[in-house]
């Protein structure tokens, strides 16, 4: 058969591929589908130097023979290419050993899967190469002015992600996303950084960013060295980014939790009244995404409230071994790393940016973390770098640039430090999924080391 | 296949591109993670499809897609024009590429035992019986024991008449087993954190005998729950090639790349302090005992290839020499720009990538003299460290940090007791020139990282890196509060 063009599509061919499988013997099948068109335009020294797009489509078969459990996948999709993907997933579930942790794959919800509009845009959808050649010249262009150089990206992605199983879970739905990021990076050894995420490409202000990250790279200029050591911090959003993705990674997930590593315990306080942090795919101000890829309603989920520890997110299995319901955040199978909350979102608080900054006697004000890395995974122990963007403030005022430095902070301390929340709020583009940030003050962080630049 | 790519170079160049190439990849892959004991998922994948690369007007563009068609060919060829059309609107400098000869030929990774012709309930016997062993120790809160291998099939043209068949096979496996108790979490692995992974068949699979480490392992991790703390300080530390690796990765292999260099990564993973001004000076990138290659024809590793994907021969190319820089991980496009020719380490990660700069086997050379156990025994006081925990660099690889799974103490030219959550940091060129010993033939081991992230959007590199142990002095050790 030829390629589907849309999600009905997409579930007719799924439907054929659950009848092949139940036909060679699958007491249980799921179905997923994941098809893209993306494209992206980087630039790098003030020109575009790398220009790609792609249009794919893969199928992944889980069949179920009991407990055994066989997942093959493909990019073909002809007759031919639906029958050998049955049959490699068969096969592997005949010849592996039985999973008795294993219950069964989910099923439908109690109502159906509502429509998220606000996950879709036509216009990212319809997005070409010479509107992402404007958006980097709109940043090249703020570049210039300031007499620096521009360095980025500007991605815009559709994706049709379609779940159909054997016990009647019958899901597609197209979304959109787009990221603008940007370094400026100037003669005198400053750079800045500048990033947007939504779901519609046109709403990026791409301007705005090369104006924000080359006014950052100027004021950057001759950075002076300070010394390692405890200092109040303000987190700007890019860098609140990198704490919420790691406690997602390291501790909001059920399989962490269940297997011991995660820091979460259900009442436990861990963070100060400021910090209440959730997972809620539905919220129009991040990338919103209806279902998970097991075809499960995305559930709104408390993760930290109040700064205490509220909850975990689910995949099937997980649940399945606390007689609970997914809560919708399953990834694609076969998943040994277990759920992941991908739609975090922090709540506001109220301060200006002004107000965080004002409150820190001397601290520093960070931008961003660059390549950060857990040391110890269950004190949440993290070691990373500032960059693009790290001043010195003294008695609230920001007074210079410095240069960079290394950290090595429990994040969960960090939590617990959290004296001021910003009340402006950005959608970011997370570790997979799209996160709603504020920027916040906290009042210790230990940086462990200097560098160069 | 031939009539596809002939129609992909027509169509681009009958649209105005002035180079164009185009690689088809059909890739399949197998994975196994056993877990606690039980299996806990068993994959197999197969993708195909196409990319089409194009220079219009001194700009590149670039599209793909897995719909391997004649009318598919034609419109993404088109596309690929198109989008370098709308590069040419944000462009300050012309493209060029090196002048070389064209190539044609095979090349196919040496394989003893086809992976893929192995029995399924082989593998998962060999992974079941590592997987158990690890579990029984008391203790152990969760093991995991994975299994993978990747075949690529690579067919390559470009319009300056380079044609190329590649099948390259890779295949990985290891343990990793976890004592946990109250906030105390702590990881032994096998043969290094992530597994060990090299391009051969089975058969390497079947040397790395994941079980008859499993049990020493796991008594490892419960042991170092009450282990002492590292230590802090400044202190010499001998590094194990499961650390040792990974060092050459970071510190060495990334800043050697000339896109880097040039700052076209420097929005995503950053630029290198190894600027070329450093190439023309001598600049001492460590001691003289440091010889680091970039060798993409050294048996076994992930970087090991015929042509690269831009049609360029595998080489060995010096990187350090004595310790002092002589040479880059260079494309077509950016080694003229230093005055030399392509070096050959353009890669892709399959159909829908364009090829990078990426690393092939960096490795560090050994030196005759000393094994890795004759270096312990000649150091007096001090640490070795061994199998990854953390990993972390600066955007210019300067400033890192590293973390390892275990410390042993050394005392008197003896290991002794072991110390948890050991941690190292330094600044790289002064952490390189404080190398006083590398270990000679006898612990030189190929390594690889099968997750090698670069490029926008994320590529997934697999690259190579045989490695000795060596010993470094005052090494600030012991990172942190805890």
């Amino acid at each position: 058969m030829s390629e589907p063009k849309d999600g009905a599509g997409w579930l007719n061919l799924g439907e054929q591929v659950l009848d092949l499988a139940a036909a060679a013997g699958a007491s249980q099948a799921e179905v997923v589908i994941e098809a893209d068109d993306a494209a992206l335009t980087r630039f790098a020294n003030s020109e575009i130097h790398q220009n790609v797009a792609e249009s794919n489509a893969r199928l992944s078969l889980r069949f179920v023979a009991g407990q055994r459990i066989g997942v093959a996948a493909t990019g073909r999709f002809d007759n031919d290419g639906l029958r050998a993907v049955v049959e490699a997933a068969g096969a592997i579930a005949r010849n592996v050993a039985p999973n008795d942790d294993f219950v069964s794959l989910p099923g439908p919800g109690l109502r159906p899967i509502p429509d998220l509009p606000a996950g879709w845009s036509s216009a990212t959808a319809e997005a070409t190469p010479e509107l992402r050649a404007d958006g980097a010249r709109a940043v090249i262009a703020r570049a210039d002015e300031a007499g620096v150089t521009a360095y980025g990206s500007f991605a815009t992605t559709t994706e049709t992600i379609t779940v159909a199983n054997s016990l009647g879970i019958r899901a597609s739905a197209g979304r959109t996303w787009s990221q603008l990021i940007t370094v400026s990076m100037g003669p005198d050894g400053g750079s800045g950084y500048a990033e947007s995420a939504a779901v519609d490409a046109t709403t990026i202000d791409a301007a705005a960013l090369g104006a924000e990250a080359s006014e950052r790279a100027r004021a950057m200029a001759n950075p002076v060295a300070v010394d390692a050591g405890d200092y109040p911090v303000v987190l700007d959003t890019y860098a609140v980014v990198d704490v919420m993705d790691m406690l997602g990674y390291l501790g909001f997930s059920a399989l962490a939790v269940q297997e011991g590593r995660s820091f979460v315990e259900v009442g436990r306080r861990v963070g100060t009244d400021l910090v209440t942090i959730r997972d809620d795919a539905t919220d129009p101000a991040g990338l919103p995404m209806a279902f998970d890829y097991e075809g499960v309603e995305k559930q709104r989920v408390e993760l930290l409230n109040a700064g205490v520890c509220a909850g975990v997110v689910y995949d099937a299995q997980t649940a399945a071994r606390e007689g609970r319901r997914s809560t919708g955040h399953g990834l694609p199978a076969p998943n040994p790393y277990g759920p992941f909350p991908l739609n975090m979102v922090m709540d506001a608080g109220a301060a200006s940016r002004e107000e965080l900054i004002g409150g820190l006697g001397r601290g520093l004000l960070i931008t961003r973390f660059h390549y950060t890395n857990p040391v110890h995974p269950k004190l949440a122990i993290v070691t990373g770098m500032t960059r693009d963007g790290t001043f010195l403030v003294e008695d609230g005022k920001i007074v210079g640039p410095v240069r960079n430095l290394r950290f090595t902070q429990s994040y969960l301390d960090a939590l617990a430090g959290v004296s001021a929340v910003s009340a402006e709020r950005r959608c970011l583009k997370g570790f997979l999924g799209g996160v709603v940030v504020p920027s916040v003050r906290i009042d210790g962080w230990t940086f462990t080391g200097t560098t160069e630049h | 296949m031939r009539d596809l790519t002939d129609r992909a170079l027509s169509t681009a160049t009958t649209r105005g591109a002035s180079y164009a190439d185009v690689r088809i990849v059909h890739r399949i892959d197998e994975s196994i993670t056993v877990k606690s004991g039980r299996v806990e998922g068993v994959a197999s994948g197969e993708s195909e499809g196409f990319g089409v690369r194009v220079l219009v007007d001194g700009a590149w563009g670039f599209a793909s897609s897995h719909r391997l068609e004649p009318a598919e060919i034609d419109r993404v060829a088109a596309e690929a024009v198109r989008i370098a059309r709308a590069s040419a609107t944000a462009l300050r400098h012309r493209v060029r590429l090196d002048d070389r000869p064209a190539v044609q030929g095979r090349f196919e990774t040496p394989v003893v035992e086809d992976p893929f012709k192995v029995s399924l309930e082989t593998k998962i016997e060999a992974l079941l019986a590592a997987d158990q062993a690890a579990s029984a120790v008391r203790g152990i809160a969760f093991t995991e024991t994975i299994y993978a291998a990747q075949r690529d099939h690579t067919i390559f043209a470009s319009s300056d008449g380079s044609t190329t068949d590649q099948t390259i096979t890779h295949v990985g496996s290891g343990i990793e087993t976890n004592a946990i108790e109250g906030d105390e979490h702590q990881r032994r692995s096998y043969p290094d954190a992530g597994g060990g992974w090299q391009s051969a068949g089975y058969e390497y699979i079947r040397d790395l005998e994941l079980a008859d480490h499993a049990e020493e392992l796991s008594e490892e991790a419960v042991a170092l729950l009450t282990a002492p703390q590292c230590p802090s300080g400044r202190m010499t530390i001998v590094l194990d090639p499961s650390q040792l690796y990974l060092q050459v990765h970071e510190s060495c292999g990334h800043p050697t790349e000339l896109d880097r260099v040039f700052g076209t990564e420097a929005s995503y993973a950053g630029t290198s302090f190894l600027t070329t001004d450093k190439l023309e000076s001598g600049f001492r990138y460590g001691s003289d005992l440091i010889d680091i290659v970039a060798d993409a024809t050294a048996p076994g590793g992930l970087g090991t290839f015929g042509w690269d994907d831009e049609g360029v021969p595998a080489q060995a190319v010096p990187l350090i020499k004595e310790g002092i820089l002589v040479g880059y991980l260079s494309s077509r496009e950016t080694a003229p720009r230093i005055g030399r020719q392509s070096g050959g380490a353009m890669r892709a990660d399959g159909w829908n990538r364009i090829p990078l700069i990426r690393m092939t086997n960096i490795n560090l050379l050994p030196k005759p003299g000393m094994s890795l156990d004759e270096i312990v025994q000649d150091t007096d006081d001090g640490l070795y460290l061994r199998s990854n925990r953390s990993w972390s660099i600066d955007d210019r690889r300067l400033n890192f940090q590293f973390a390892t799974e275990v410390a042993y103490e050394i005392k008197g030219g003896k290991k002794g007791r072991m110390f948890k959550n050991p941690t190292y940091t330094g600044i790289t060129y002064e952490f390189w020139r404080s190398c006083d010993a590398v270990g000679d033939e006898r612990s030189y081991v190929m390594l690889g990282t099968p997750n090698c992230g670069k490029g926008e959007p994320g590529q997934t590199g697999h690259v190579g890196h045989a490695v000795p142990g060596a010993r470094f002095r005052n090494v600030q050790v012991g990172v942190g509060k805890w």
